[in-house]
């Protein structure tokens, strides 16, 4: 084994990649739970993304339209989701299901033609001097745009879940849907709305895999990523911030399982494989004893009967 | 303006009808795809819900209704019990794969000694694996509160993980010329599952789908146990008011649909599988997730959901070879069927009403 070979540098950097999916997937699925709705249909989503933006990108060859398409058809399948568990009342815990296992079948459908291509790059972004610099520079300043605006949308939402009138109405929704009824708030609309922002997240997220950190389209490429972004967002006590960090943590365990693959570390691959699901495991049993954060009426169905 | 009231009594007509509707409307909307595809949407659904029954080839295709259709009962028995209370396994795949990889090792392992007592070995094997991989969501979620569907969920890829470790290394064929996957059950006589009665499809793990279909039903109809787990489902206050240990019914839903699944998983793999390879899994613990829903969470519901599933993989499986018709298609067949359930599911707790806007 010769540890030698991981350069550090390298490693922070591809962290921050590694992470970006998970990132996007996971503050959208905090949104949508901050507003009392647990919707377990990340991964489809996920994946349903992954595939609008390879399937336009390649079409167009453009990267930019690729990248809206995904968040378009995360926005599209996550509607499936509202009108069910809205309008029809039905069970959130399996629409969601419902929502993964269409997801994966409808992806590996649109995707049959798409296997083996290259997508068109997403050109990395260059600024002189900045990016030029030593460490900081490929750290910091030479990232594709997606990933910046993925930390632009987690400022974004603490900013206004914690600031504005509109984060404060979410909030309420989700806290006590009643309460927030008798005030006059349109709890339905609201939590519509919170799942299609979840659901373009999410497809984002899924389109940065296919496009970005891989770059090519296989069948289930997700491989299990929204699944997590689940557990991170408990990991993170429904806070934006801790999202970021549980994103990057996660990040770089992956990658560093990666590079002790790579390093001929005396571990059969299948146990390094494994051991992102183990960890997510374990970071749920660490934080799952505060359930302060959570939402009151998360996962509740809301009905204004009288 | 359309509106939704909340019925005093679920509607039991409706709860009947609901899975006939979804199944019509969800064969409309499948139809609608294939067309989309390019097929013939008639000649398709022809093929899928037609020919394996009663099509020129039927007499090879039915005995494969049992065949698929056991491990998708016998795995959506075990979720139902779970469901029903609120308790969400949804890791089913990954402790079929473990009573797999338990119940044949156990087999493997006194190959090639020959005796009476090797199957029940394998069966008792499958069926701990299952279970104990079940337990580890359980327990974790009553120690620390973790969530059962991500616990559970998370450990199918670690099981997936696992079943490629094996099929590559302690399980691989000595004799196998170094392709992966272990030896072949079916050639080992006292390990292999075979058919009970020779060109039906039944063998010992369909046998256990119907005896499990018997027990569930008499459990939630007769028993106190499927009392309680009917009444937490149902109201979780009046359950805990009433006595109901929360606890010991996490512990027996989850260990009764691991330990079931697990049996299926052994009974695949020491029988039409025949051998532990890293793909011999074919999803059957998530698409038992639409059964259980298909079937109302009712034991006679699932035997028939379980069946209807199974004619969609194996008349899937004709329409890809005759008309060339993706399996992916068939896939999203089947999560359209589950998203038509759970739609007009509405109707048995509601009723739609036309009112005028501004009245109500």
């Amino acid at each position: 084994m010769d540890l030698s070979a991981i350069n550090p540098v390298l490693l922070v950097a591809s962290l921050m990649v590694a992470a970006t999916p998970l990132l996007l997937a996971a503050i959208g699925e905090l949104v949508v739970e901050k507003a009392g709705v647990l919707n377990l249909g990340v991964e489809g989503m996920m994946i349903i993304g992954a595939i609008c933006g390879f399937a336009i990108a390649v079409e167009t060859t453009s990267p930019a339209l690729g990248i809206l398409a995904a968040m378009l058809g995360g926005a599209v399948l996550s509607l499936l989701f509202a009108f069910l568990t809205q309008v029809a009342l039905a069970n959130q815990v399996a629409s969601g299901l419902a929502l993964t296992l269409f997801g994966l079948g409808l992806s590996a459908l649109l995707g049959q033609s798409y296997v083996g291509i290259k997508p068109p790059a997403m050109a990395k972004l260059n600024i002189p001097v900045l990016s030029d610099l030593p460490i900081v520079g490929p750290i910091l300043f030479s990232h594709d745009p997606v990933l910046y605006i993925g930390l632009a949308i987690i400022a974004a939402t603490w900013a206004v879940l914690k600031f504005t009138r509109a984060g404060l109405i979410l909030r309420a929704v989700g806290e006590n849907h009643e309460a927030a009824h008798a005030l006059g708030y349109n709890v339905v609309r609201v939590r519509i709305l919170a799942i299609l922002f979840g659901g373009a997240c999410a497809g984002l997220g899924g389109a940065y895999i296919s496009l970005i950190r891989v770059p090519q389209w296989t069948e289930g490429m997700t491989a299990g990523v929204g699944w997590i972004a689940l557990a991170l967002v408990v990991f993170a006590s429904w806070k934006p911030w801790r999202v970021l960090l549980g994103a990057y943590l996660f990040g770089g365990l992956t990658v560093l399982q990666l590079n002790l693959q790579a390093a001929g570390i005396p571990i059969p691959v299948e146990y390094l494989a494994m051991s992102p699901y183990l960890i997510t495991i374990l970071v749920l049993v660490i934080m799952s004893a505060d359930k302060s954060g959570a939402p009151a009426s998360l996962g509740r169905i809301f009905h204004a009967s009288q | 303006m359309i509106r939704l009231e909340k019925r005093a009594e679920p509607s039991q007509l409706w709860s009947l009808l609901t899975p006939v509707v979804a199944v019509i409307t969800t064969m409309i909307a499948g139809g609608l795809l294939f067309a989309a595809l390019g097929k013939n949407p008639f000649v398709a659904i022809r093929t899928i819900f037609y020919d394996p029954l009663f099509g020129e080839f039927a007499f090879y295709y039915r005995p494969q209704l049992l065949v698929k259709g056991g491990p998708l009962i016998l795995i959506a028995i075990g979720l139902s019990l779970g469901f029903r209370a609120g308790i969400w396994n949804i890791g089913a795949e990954g402790q079929y794969i473990i009573g797999a990889l338990c119940g044949a090792g156990a087999g493997l392992a006194l190959y090639p000694m020959e005796s009476v007592l090797i199957f029940p070995l394998m069966i008792l094997c499958g069926l701990l694996g299952g279970m104990l991989w079940a337990m580890i969501p359980a327990i974790l979620k009553l120690k620390f509160g973790t969530n059962e569907i991500l616990v559970s969920l998370m450990l199918v890829y670690v099981a997936e993980q696992l079943l490629a470790s094996m099929s590559l290394g302690l399980l691989k064929n000595p004799e196998g010329f170094g392709f992966p996957g272990s030896r072949n059950l079916q050639d080992y006589p006292s390990a292999h599952n075979a058919e009970l009665i020779a060109g039906t499809g039944m063998h010992w793990g369909v046998l256990t789908a119907f005896i499990a279909v018997i027990f569930a039903y008499v459990l939630l109809k007769k028993h106190m146990l499927g009392f309680n787990i009917r009444l937490t489902g149902e109201a979780p206050r009046a359950a805990r008011f009433g006595g109901v240990n929360p606890n010991r019914l996490i512990l027996f839903c989850m260990g009764a649909s691991g330990a079931l699944a697990g049996l299926a998983g052994l009974f695949e793999v020491a029988g039409p599988a025949g051998q532990v390879s890293i793909d011999f899994n074919v999803g059957y613990g998530f698409t038992a997730i639409i059964v259980a829903f298909l079937g109302r969470l009712h034991p006679v519901g699932i035997l028939l959901a379980g069946l209807l599933m199974a004619l969609t993989y194996i008349g899937g499986d004709i329409a890809q070879s005759s008309l060339s018709l993706p399996s992916a298609a068939i896939q999203v067949f089947q999560g359209m069927l589950l998203f038509f359930l759970l739609a007009f599911d509405v109707l048995t707790n509601f009723r739609i009403r036309l009112a005028v806007k501004g009245a109500a």
